[in-house]
């Protein structure tokens, strides 16, 4: 493969990947908690309008990234309440975050533009490009890892911060810890309740953030239906990340590869019809996940959280 | 002395079925106010919307007077597919298999009973042009098509462990690029004079309408729920369905096949879900084209939790929320407000029953806290 089409299919993998790696890495830190959120979708859009019509009233893309951030916590807020105090379904409650956002969103994207008109087709801020010296221009990898807007500098960091936090240090065992046993981290005096409600939260909020770097950077703007089935691929994505924030940028890479062969072969003039182009992320989230349990049976180890998607309960017995 | 109280869940033995009455009226309360909030933020009157809402699903005194029941009759042709839809997730649902695929499942039945209408006669010109063969020919071709697309996620459940969820849901997309790819490209009528879909379906594959644009596919969403309703609750194979979902290990003890009753249930989700998507086509759109894919698979979920699984409950919920959607068009149309207040409205009505659900399992109780001595052992 020459090395201009691999430098190309790379940045458009992480163009489109800086988002699945905010979410995924979200969605991660609330499953270990032993929440199953399957809201992530629904916060997902909800950030991405939320963060568009912030930024483009406010003319600061950082506002508009704060905004879609509160708003997701609000949201996964929500599903902690109903899941951890009114002990709901989680499964449900998060199909019902789903659909709630997305029909919030289309609402408020049809009424958040300048004087209530819609924000389809307005124009805002967005992140702009920022080349570092020298480490820009090095070969081979340069101009495609680091000419990025400032989130894709946001996420090399944040990940590993993310893994270090999660697996090397008190607070992080904590969080596996309610996820994994919630009876023992309770009865060595972990506050399950709280931590539940915190993770839950920040999860929420970095799915926001993955909603907002949609809308600011990604396509930018606002159109209906602007995940277009991401937050599904990131529930995939955790699994196949098996739980771990840095298995979880080689999955977002390799979905936004996909998206890059897709708009390579768009761009060559193919015969293939577009819209079997347009299937591929979906049918490969099929067959990552077909093999990653597969190879999870067959080593006979599962990664998810023991408690995950179960409700704690003092009184109820185990 | 202070006295401290602290709020005790004690389980309920039996959940209680007034409660679940109660909390399914106020929640719907709830989210109504909930949504008259949002509707106020956005300088729009919540009674003024709420009553357009309501007229626009029900129709105005005036019109009854008139005997003019277009309203209705609009909500009834949306209530059919989500029937459908509501019984497809609540039999899955029943074992606690997460079919979020009906969308999916859908569309492919439409796409098979367009496919059956449009080249069955060129293909099998001896069978008679009539609506009593076709029509069932095309029902079983979408029953087959909604019940294949439910067959992968069903075996990659029952022998890989494979999560049904994202699978369901992944082939949603799958099959609406494929029917849009359908009606864009490959059946697209040479005489539609650009128009994206495909040729106008005969006479003899059209579901009769009775007012309006009802049609009898009204009468099969009625038969199938009846149907399920003995299947499922009158029925030794309902029995075995509920009680995997309510312990799954018990079941597999009492020698019920988990794996079988997967596939099994899910042929039987999918082909619901397929009838919805061919009455749309036979009895609607009478073509393949843009609109079958609206989202009636996800409001599906809805009606069937609402419902709690119930199929008599189904009929009700699912013609509510059609009222609400159609509802939802009028204020749009009327009032200029977007039509998704009604998505809105009816997520909001699932969190509220999701949350209220509480109070029908458990019972709330003040307990007054002892005072306790710290520090000392209890006496044995």
């Amino acid at each position: 493969m020459d090395i201009g089409l691999f430098a190309s299919i790379l940045s458009i993998a992480i163009a489109a990947g800086t988002s699945l790696v905010f979410a995924t890495v979200g969605e991660i830190v609330t499953e270990r908690a032993g929440i199953l959120n399957l809201g992530v979708e629904g916060m997902m859009i909800m950030g991405a309008v939320a963060g568009f019509a912030a930024a483009y009233h406010t003319e600061s893309v950082a506002a508009g990234v704060l905004t879609a951030m509160a708003v997701g916590g609000m949201l996964a807020l929500v599903h902690a309440f109903l899941t951890i105090t009114l002990l709901a379904d989680q499964v449900v409650s998060g199909l019902a975050l789903t659909l709630l956002g997305s029909g919030l969103a289309s609402f408020l994207g049809q009424r958040l533009g300048p004087g209530g008109m819609p924000l389809v087709g307005q124009i805002g801020p967005r992140f702009g490009r920022v080349a570092i010296p020298f480490l820009s221009e090095l070969p081979l990898l340069g101009p495609s890892v680091f000419n990025r807007d400032i989130l894709s500098y946001v996420m090399y960091f944040f990940v590993p911060v993310a893994w270090y936090f999660v697996y090397r240090t008190r607070p992080g065992l904590h969080l596996r810890a309610i996820g994994e046993s919630p009876q023992t981290a309770d009865a060595m005096g972990v506050n399950v309740f709280a931590l539940r409600y915190l993770y839950t939260v920040v999860g929420g909020m970095l799915v926001g953030l993955g909603g907002a770097h949609l809308s600011l950077s990604y396509t930018p703007g606002w159109t209906e239906n602007i995940t277009g089935g991401r937050g599904w691929i990131v529930i995939a994505l955790v699994i196949f990340a098996t739980w771990n924030p840095v298995r979880a940028v080689l999955g977002a890479l390799l979905f936004g590869s996909v998206n890059a062969i897709q708009f390579r072969l768009q761009a060559s003039g193919t015969t293939i019809p577009a819209a079997l182009l347009n299937m591929l992320p979906y049918i490969l989230t099929i067959v990552v996940l077909v093999v990653i349990t597969w190879a999870e049976a067959f080593r006979k180890r599962v990664g998810a959280p023991a408690s995950l998607g179960l409700a704690y309960m003092r009184e109820e017995r185990t | 002395m202070r006295m401290a109280f602290s709020i005790k869940l004690e389980k309920r033995l039996r959940s209680s079925r007034w409660m679940a009455i109660l909390v399914s009226v106020a929640s719907v309360m709830l989210a109504f106010l909930l949504g008259a909030v949002l509707l106020t933020v956005f300088d729009a009157d919540p009674w003024d919307t709420y009553r357009a809402m309501l007229q626009g699903a029900f129709g105005t005194s005036e019109q009854w007077q008139e005997g003019q029941f277009y309203s209705v009759t609009e909500t009834l042709v949306k209530a059919i597919p989500l029937i459908l839809t509501g019984l497809a997730v609540s039999v899955a649902f029943r074992m606690l298999f997460w079919n979020i695929g009906a969308e999916g499942q859908l569309v492919m039945g439409g796409v098979a009973a367009a496919g059956v209408a449009l080249w069955f006669p060129t293909l099998f010109p001896f069978v008679p042009l009539s609506p009593w063969v076709y029509l069932p020919l095309m029902i079983v071709g979408s029953v087959l098509a909604g019940a294949a697309w439910a067959l992968m996620p069903a075996l990659l459940k029952s022998f890989l462990r494979v999560n049904e969820i994202i699978t369901t849901l992944m082939l949603n997309y799958v099959a609406i690029l494929w029917y849009q790819h359908l009606f864009n490209v490959i059946w697209k009528d040479p005489e539609g004079y650009g128009f994206p879909g495909s040729a106008e379906i005969g006479e003899f594959a059209q579901v009769p309408r009775f007012s309006g644009r009802l049609h009898w596919g009204l009468g099969v969403a009625v038969a199938a729920a009846v149907l399920l309703w003995v299947v499922l609750d009158r029925m030794r194979w309902g029995y075995e369905i509920r009680l995997i979902g309510e312990n799954a290990t018990a079941a597999r003890y009492a020698g019920v096949s988990l794996g079988r009753n997967i596939v099994m249930v899910m042929l039987l989700s999918g082909g619901l879900a397929g009838i919805a998507g061919m009455v749309e086509v036979a009895g609607i759109s009478h073509r393949l084209q843009q609109g079958l894919n609206v989202g009636y698979g996800f409001t599906g979920i809805i009606v069937a939790w609402l419902a709690r699984l119930n199929p008599w409950g189904v009929m009700l919920v699912a013609t509510l929320l059609a009222a609400m959607l159609v509802g939802g068009d009028q204020i749009q149309i009327t009032m200029g407000l977007p039509a998704s207040v009604a998505l809105v409205l009816q997520g909001a009505i699932l969190f509220c029953v999701l949350g209220g659900d509480m109070f029908t399992r458990y019972r709330l109780r003040l307990v007054r806290k002892s005072p306790q001595v710290r520090g000392t052992t209890p006496m044995v």
